[in-house]
């Protein structure tokens, strides 16, 4: 029979399935081989914090979601317009995200009555109308792929284990993905395992064949490429960018990286990923506590390194006290905190923004430092480099937020050239500064003091955790410089503002009454909001933040010029609640803590209702 | 690679060094009396003897009276938090290994607030000098019983007697497996120099324990072998390859009926029951010294207890970077950035 081939312009597909089921790397394999087929794209993993969960329940589904598009797309898509399930868990879990009139595909051979109960549902979904209106599409994906690696002597367990490769070879046939980008990666992952390789290469293109010949689908679907600046593209996630930018900000400042960190998820990914670079002058160190990670960053810049520790809230908790000591002892440090979904061990795989204030203000005593934020992906990279290039030219410890979302998220990166990004002067102190005296605490006109590392030949100081006298950083109790000392670390952060780019606003059509605010991983979502909105020929500005202390200098300006401001955060109002304080506007805040990025259609929903008003 | 590009072997070769090159000019704020002035007086007038500069040596403490010592010595200096002077000086020594890198700390700072630095640096053996001065007491707080209090202890804390259990510092050592281990006492000079000579000569992590009077809120814990004569009495010097006898002579550590190390009567001992001290054996002879007494308040071995070779943790972190460059080429970010699956849009 003849295909019919179908163009789209954008499709969301979600991959589901037991967490046990390589639904990650089916997701993974099925971006990639998009990627190089020059589709914009977004995607979005989403997985429970068990490793295994009991097989077949629906707290157990790790779920892989991804938008492509022959146009321009900033976020992994509100609702998935294919679906497919693995097991009746995931099916259940999935559905209700999934578009009115969308793709159902299902792995039929896993719908018996025991998974079909400890899935909760007390009868069949296959049968009993739950798929009315959905194109479903019942496929035994277990039993083909046991047939299809039949010869290779496995055993039933091993041969079902594949069936994520058929998943693949399938949904790769629906979307026309090139297939030696995926026989490519198999051959590499596995080349030197020939029996899984066959068995893996066997179920894929069982899968892709199953698409091509049967009747059942009779329909494939083309998304041509999207237009994009010339140059060299790959695919990158948020973890993966944010290593690399510490290793670019390590080359272009001659500083050594000297990462230090204790497993968290999920920011384990970055010690993950520095760890493997060690022929890039890269020393990890997994410490006993994130408080060690900490202490031990700091040494290491103390040393003349790029001391840098990563971690997630809770970790966060526990290196307050070493932040403030960095405060104080005015050395550079990057500290990155993933955050994610809490308080307390909260939801340790869901994305929010909630350690802004925390990055603000989680210290005792008044310790200000410098706080940015990544806004996507590729993103990380810079806001890497931003975060060392502060760090090291203020001397003073930077805050670094990404999130879940933007950590495992991926989307196609424009390689930037190396010479291209900025670069990092680490200046160190090499000789007095006083006269024949070294002051450790004079400092220059950034306020930033100088930075003598051990070896230094007659520059011997100590420093510590007690008030400096201002100059001489000899101890003090003295009440007048405690005051003047405080102003001064304040000012030191306060005067980055003229060091950094003004705030940049959208607004195409000019004139709009509402400006759209956001910081962070929203960016994607405000975007892609913002477009919906002016295809109703309506009028929407948007600006989002890199750094969050301090605020870029023309920040008051901007929000002042709107008669209404909105702030969409994924926690309950804390950039607006920093926008308020400094600025007295009164804007408004779009909140959601579900552990789930905010999608475009609930934003866009609020921008015109507050435009209606 | 480490900071402004300093030739290290230039500022180690250095003149004639005194005591007075690591001396600060601040003024020693602790109590009259405190032990701690014998010590301090003690280390700088022997840091000399090393030959290595101070623009090239380290000393890291963290918070309690033994914390400003940092302030008094004229090197490189970072005074830190509660506890954690031993990862801020994991740090410090693995990031630049030709650092000569000194802890000072507490009974209360090392072994309670920081102890898990403490026995993560000792079991990754990293090139640092650690003293842990033990008084058995908070002294910065104002006298509250410290986990190598004894049990009974009576403090503003503990009213109506200490409940704890003490740390006996020296075993936990070597449950941590360091690869040095001494003990010693503020007012000996003498050996407290030269288990710091021998301390220092180590390559890896040395643990010193010293045993130090505070004369405010503890005033005499450590008499019974700190004063004169008694302390001759009863401290058990320990030296490699020598027999352990004390006391002039008169007793000894003698292997008992059960296997177990007893104080014996030299003149009743049979000599082939009598010790023979070997820091370089099994943990179990270390140990077992380390337990032969309930505390300071009787006979106590003073010296080092153990003292063996592992590999130290910078040198085996840098090894591990030489070996990845080698194998895979020095890194470059233009390669790792176009790593994997690439496009060209043109």
């Amino acid at each position: 029979m003849t295909k019919r081939v179908e163009e789209r312009q954008r499709v969301v597909i979600r991959f589901a399935g037991d967490s046990g089921d390589g639904m990650q790397l089916t997701g993974d394999r099925f971006t990639n081989a998009t990627a190089v087929l020059g589709n914009d794209l977004a995607t979005m993993p989403d997985f429970p914090a068990e490793i295994r969960a009991p097989a077949g329940t629906v707290h157990g589904i790790s779920a892989f979601q991804i938008q492509f598009a022959s146009t321009e797309i900033l976020t992994p898509g509100d609702h998935p317009g294919v679906l497919v399930a693995m097991n009746p868990a995931a099916l259940r879990a999935e559905l209700r995200s999934v578009e009115k009139g969308g793709t159902v595909i299902v792995n039929e051979d896993a719908f018996t009555q025991r998974n079909l109960e400890k899935a909760g549902y007390s009868s069949d979904p296959l049968q009993d109308g739950t798929l009315d209106g959905y194109q479903v599409f019942k496929v035994p994906m277990t039993s083909i792929t046991v047939r299809a690696v039949e010869e290779l002597g496995l055993s039933r367990k091993e041969a079902e284990r594949s069936k994520n490769m058929f998943a693949l070879g399938l949904v790769s046939w629906m979307f026309g993905r090139p297939v030696d980008v995926t026989l490519d990666w198999l051959h590499r992952k596995f080349g030197d395992k020939p029996q899984v390789f066959d068995a893996n290469v066997a179920a894929f293109k069982a899968g892709h064949s199953f698409g091509e010949t049967t009747e059942l689908f009779a329909t494939s679907y083309e998304v041509g490429p999207a237009p994009a600046k010339p140059g060299t593209y790959r695919n990158v996630a948020g973890a993966q960018a944010l290593a690399w930018g510490l290793v670019a900000a390590s080359e272009r400042s001659g500083l050594r990286l000297f990462y230090a960190s204790y497993p968290i998820t999920p920011a384990s990914e970055l010690l993950h990923e520095l760890s493997r670079l060690k022929n890039y002058d890269v020393l990890t160190l997994q410490a006993e506590d994130e408080i060690a990670a900490a202490n031990v960053a700091l040494g290491a810049s103390f040393a003349g390194d790029l001391g840098v520790t990563g971690t997630s809230g809770p970790g966060m908790d526990l290196k307050a006290e070493t932040l403030g000591l960095a405060v104080m002892l005015e050395l550079p440090m990057v500290i990155v905190d993933v955050q994610r979904a809490g308080p307390s061990t909260g939801m340790p795989t869901k994305t929010e923004q909630s350690d802004l204030l925390l990055a603000m203000f989680g210290r005792h005593g008044e310790s200000p430092m410098p706080v940015i934020a990544a806004r996507s992906p590729s993103h990380c990279f810079d806001a890497a480099i931003e975060a060392a290039r502060l760090a090291v030219t203020y001397r003073t410890p930077v805050i670094l937020l990404s999130d879940t979302f933007l950590s495992n998220s991926s989307e196609p990166w424009l390689i930037p050239h190396v010479d291209s990004l900025p670069s990092i002067d680490p200046d160190f102190a090499m000789g007095p500064n006083a006269g024949r005296e070294f002051l450790p605490y004079l400092r220059d006109e950034r306020l930033a003091r100088p930075w003598a590392v051990p070896g230094t030949p007659g520059l011997r100081h100590r420093i510590g955790g007690l008030e400096k006298e201002d100059g001489t950083g000899d101890i003090s109790y003295d009440p007048q410089n405690h005051e003047r000392m405080t102003e001064l670390r304040s000012a030191k952060v306060d005067r980055i503002a003229d060091d950094i780019p003004a705030l940049d606003v959208t607004d195409p059509d000019g004139g709009a009454q509402i400006l759209v605010l956001g910081w962070g991983s929203t960016y994607g979502t405000i975007e892609a909001s913002a477009a919906r909105v002016r295809e109703q020929g309506r009028s929407v500005a948007t600006a989002h933040l890199t750094h969050l202390n301090p605020f870029p200098a023309n920040l008051g300006e901007v929000v002042r010029s709107y008669p209404k401001v909105l702030v969409p955060e994924l926690n309950s109002g804390q950039l607006a609640m920093l926008v308020r304080a400094a600025f007295l506007v009164d804007v408004r805040s779009l909140t959601k803590v579900q552990g789930q990025p905010i999608y475009s259609e609930e934003l866009e929903e609020m921008i015109v209702r507050m435009m209606d008003e | 690679m480490n900071g402004p590009g300093v030739p290290n072997e230039s500022i180690g070769s250095v003149g004639t060094l005194t005591k007075k090159d690591f001396t600060t000019d601040q003024e020693v704020r602790w109590c009259p009396g405190c032990g701690d002035y014998a010590i301090l007086s003690t280390v700088q007038s022997f840091m000399p003897e090393l030959g290595i500069s101070p623009d090239r040596t380290v000393f890291v403490s963290g918070i309690g009276c033994s914390g400003r010592f940092t302030y008094y010595m004229d090197t490189y200096g970072v005074h830190g938090i509660h506890g954690r002077a031993p990862a801020i000086a994991t740090g410090i020594a693995t990031a630049n290994p030709q650092l000569s890198v000194w802890v000072v700390t507490g009974d209360g700072d090392g072994l309670s607030i920081g102890g898990n630095h403490l026995i993560h640096a000792l079991r990754r053996n990293v090139n640092l000098k650690i003293l842990l001065f033990n008084n058995q007491i908070y002294g910065l707080t104002k006298g509250q019983y410290s986990p190598t209090s004894e049990e009974g202890k009576v403090t503003k804390s503990t009213p109506f007697g200490s409940v704890d259990h003490p740390f006996n510092p020296i075993a936990l050592a070597l449950g941590a497996e360091a690869s040095f281990v001494a003990r010693t006492i503020d007012n000996d000079r003498q050996h407290l120099s030269q288990v710091l000579r021998q301390a220092a000569a180590h390559r890896g992590t040395a643990f010193v324990e010293i045993y130090q009077n505070c004369n405010v809120f503890n005033d005499g814990a450590f008499d019974v072998l700190r004063e004169k004569p008694r302390g001759t009495h009863n401290q058990i010097r320990l030296e490699h390859g020598q027999q352990i006898v004390f006391d002039e002579g008169t007793r000894c550590v003698s292997v008992g009926d059960n296997g177990r190390l007893v104080i014996t009567e030299v003149a009743t001992t049979p000599p082939e029951r009598i010790v023979m001290h070997d820091v370089h054996g099994r943990p179990s002879l270390a140990f077992a010294l380390a337990h032969i007494s309930r505390g300071p308040s009787e006979p106590t071995c003073i010296g080092v207890f153990r003292e063996v070779e592992r590999p130290i943790y910078g040198e085996a972190m840098m090894s591990q970077l030489a070996t990845a460059t080698e194998r895979l080429g020095e890194g470059s970010l233009e390669r790792l950035l176009h790593s994997g699956d690439t496009w060209v849009i043109s």
